[in-house]
């Protein structure tokens, strides 16, 4: 049994400290089962004043219609469009994290996933938003339901790539919610269980569902874990790829382009392993965490931004030569004219999104910047302001300047409500963080308990002996076992 | 079902926990499940418990997505309402892959989950008796159901020298009832009348 459970001493352990399964429950549980610190109550306090912001800008929206943004007959498509894409490229890391890396047998994993998820779930509600209020006549927004009506019927378009976008988006937020929360019943059991007061024993009783722990049960829910896993692995991918499909089946210069799906999909990865970063550095600090959030954790997803923001350099580069190579005069002129050239109205988003997406990024070729925390946490930052210049280039840029030039003059910048409801998908992201932080718990217990005697510090210490065994001893005794 | 008698032995280490399952199988008596606050690898199968069947749901649930999306789609845009985009065929199979694999993948995802939910029996303001808080913090908890031949004094003894750190006897109700932890609103009349006689 032992041997089996080993794990070389090469690789640093995931759990810091001398932990045993008690001690792990006691750890993660503290934050949830203590009162709020008045530092929880000030973020908690000033994000739902960004909501309220929020509400009010979409208020507006609503009241007054879509002209309370800057929006016009060439730019169509502004802010909001880029803040929709933002938010689900963020919200593409969670479902990375604990699908695929759950697939590849990551053991890392396990400290970040639940964060990781939640964060997804919430990102995409904020992305979710956009589509929704863009429509101007919020209150028909059923219609993109296929359902039965009574002009006709006539059926949505199901050749188009905003439908897609539609069963794609819901499909991905009802799969990340299953599977953060199939993950998470077990670990509500363990707070029901250690619960004293009323409302907690009858909250985690309810949140719960009754889980036992039995081993039967545990047998079903590690296929279903898995089989998850294996869903929403492509799954995950597919949706930013129908979310590049809105743009890329279009005829816009700087659009139509068959490079769209794999350079939008690096770039969610991207950024969302940036976002996670933000909030994973605040959330073990403030959650004293830092034994189960390791440097390892933060240096293992900062070697990810890098292959990705790699990732996303290379797409940049290609598109560009391929709009050169291809003697397309519109789409050469959206690339030399509306992008590269800086001199051009938009020509600073395109060099920020450079500088902050492929330049700053190549800092985490150095080991020591990438266990730096604040290298990291100012990098994290920088990283998603690059991603939402990314998204306003491609979208902007691509539009402003129109086939017809006596429509050019106008240069969009956007109102305050337009502003505001960006704040607001802020307010209404933090705010579900930070009860999320308050009421569950923001590490897997279960999961850490899993990984605990094989990558945990001080069970691995116990293991030093078998490293110095000869390798044909050990094959011997590994085979008789 | 209704209120049993078992033998519930709490272990707190897993290494202990393999080979005294074995054991106890060994020696005849009927585990009636053991409790853990994390999955076990091998344990479902150290106790003799058949592979789930999960799976092979997941994937019908996944073909009925498949086929839903298709046929749908198909009815709805080549026979019911057939619309012309720029002499395009009415079935226009690839521009429907994209509905087709999102509705396969809801259909699995939400299909298992009930099921999960169902095989399992979990669900909101579900109440099912426990043996041991502790058995979702960190304790191994077997439980060995009695039956009238049984022993309890041979099973305890027994259980505490394979290693259990607690051993104690128990009345349970075995199936689940609506209700919630902080109030045990007992839905079965028979519950304290059984358990007395």
């Amino acid at each position: 049994m032992a041997l089996l459970k080993y794990e070389s001493q090469v690789r640093p352990p995931l759990v810091e400290g001398t932990k045993d399964y008690h001690q792990v429950t006691e750890d993660i549980c503290r934050p949830v089962e203590g009162n709020p610190s008045r530092l929880w109550w000030i973020g908690f306090l000033t994000s739902v004043v960004f909501l309220l912001f929020g509400v009010v800008s979409v208020t507006r929206e609503v009241w007054f219609g879509v002209g309370q943004w800057n929006l016009h007959k060439t730019v169509g498509w502004g802010w909001d469009i880029t803040n929709f894409v933002w938010w689900v490229g963020i919200g593409h890391a969670g479902t990375l994290i604990s699908a695929i890396l759950l697939l590849f047998r990551q053991g890392w994993r396990t400290g970040v996933n639940r964060a990781a998820e939640a964060m997804t779930i919430f990102a995409v509600m904020c992305a979710g938003q956009f589509p929704i209020w863009h429509m101007g006549r919020v209150w028909d927004a059923f219609f993109v339901l296929p359902y039965p009506n009574t002009r006709g019927p006539l059926w949505v378009n199901f050749n188009s790539p905003l439908l897609w976008d539609v069963f794609a988006i819901s499909t991905y937020f009802t799969v990340s919610l299953l599977f953060w929360y199939s993950g998470l019943i077990p670990d509500l059991a363990t707070l029901r269980d250690r619960a004293r007061v009323k409302w907690r024993k009858f909250f985690y009783g309810v949140a719960s569902f009754g889980w036992t722990g039995s081993t039967k049960h545990w047998q079903r829910h590690e296929a279903l874990s898995l089989v998850l896993a294996g869903l929403a692995t492509p799954l995950v991918l597919s949706v930013h790829t129908i979310v590049s499909f809105d743009f890329a089946t279009s005829v816009i210069p700087g659009w139509h382009t068959t490079i769209f799906p794999p350079y939008f999909v690096a770039g969610a990865i991207f950024s969302g392993f940036a976002m996670v970063q933000t909030l994973l550095l605040v959330t073990r600090k403030v959650l004293h965490l830092e034994e189960y959030i390791t440097m390892e954790h933060i240096e293992v997803m900062n070697k990810v931004i890098v292959l990705t923001g790699s990732i996303v350099g290379i797409a940049y580069l290609t598109e560009l030569f391929i709009a050169w190579y291809s003697h397309v005069n519109y789409e050469w002129f959206a690339f030399r004219y509306n992008r590269v050239d800086l001199s051009s109205p938009y020509g600073w988003a395109y060099y920020l999104m450079m500088g902050c997406n492929v330049l700053s990024p190549q800092i985490f070729w150095f080991r020591k910047l990438r266990r730096n925390l604040w290298v990291t946490f100012f990098m994290s930052i920088i990283v998603n302001i690059g991603m939402w210049f990314e998204r306003f280039v491609i979208i902007v840029t691509s539009i402003y300047r129109d086939y017809l030039p006596s429509s050019w003059a106008t240069y969009y910048s956007p109102t305050i409500w337009e502003v505001g409801f960006y704040l607001g998908t802020f307010g209404l992201f933090f705010t579900c963080y930070f009860l999320f932080s308050k009421f569950m718990p923001v590490i897997a217990i279960a999961e850490i308990k899993h990984i605990l005697k094989k990558s945990g510090e001080s069970y691995k210490e116990k293991m030093d002996f078998v490293e110095e065994e000869p390798v044909e001893e050990f094959a011997e005794e590994a085979l008789h076992h | 079902m209704a209120i049993k008698k078992f033998v519930v032995g709490a272990f707190d280490d897993e290494a202990v926990l393999f080979p005294a399952v074995k054991q106890v199988r060994k020696s005849g008596y009927k585990i009636h499940d053991v409790y853990t606050p994390m999955p076990i690898h091998g344990l479902d199968e150290a106790m003799g418990l058949r592979d789930t069947s999960l799976h092979t749901a997941g994937f019908f649930y996944g073909l009925a997505g498949t086929c839903t999306a298709l046929g749908f789609i198909t009815w709805a845009l080549t026979y019911d309402w057939p619309l012309n985009f720029g002499g395009k065929p009415f079935f226009a199979l690839p521009a429907w892959i994209p509905i087709t694999f999102e509705l396969t993948v809801l259909f699995s995802a939400v299909g298992m989950v009930l099921t999960f939910c169902y095989l399992c029996q979990i669900a909101p303001f579900v109440k099912k008796d426990h043996f041991h808080l502790r058995a979702t913090d960190d304790l191994f908890v077997m439980v060995i159901e009695c039956t009238e031949k049984t022993n309890e004094n041979e099973v305890s003894q027994f259980l505490t020298d394979l290693g259990a750190k607690e051993v104690s006897t128990q009345m349970k109700e075995t199936r689940w009832w609506i209700g919630t932890y902080d109030n045990d609103r007992k839905p079965f009349q028979t519950r304290q009348v059984e358990a007395v006689s």
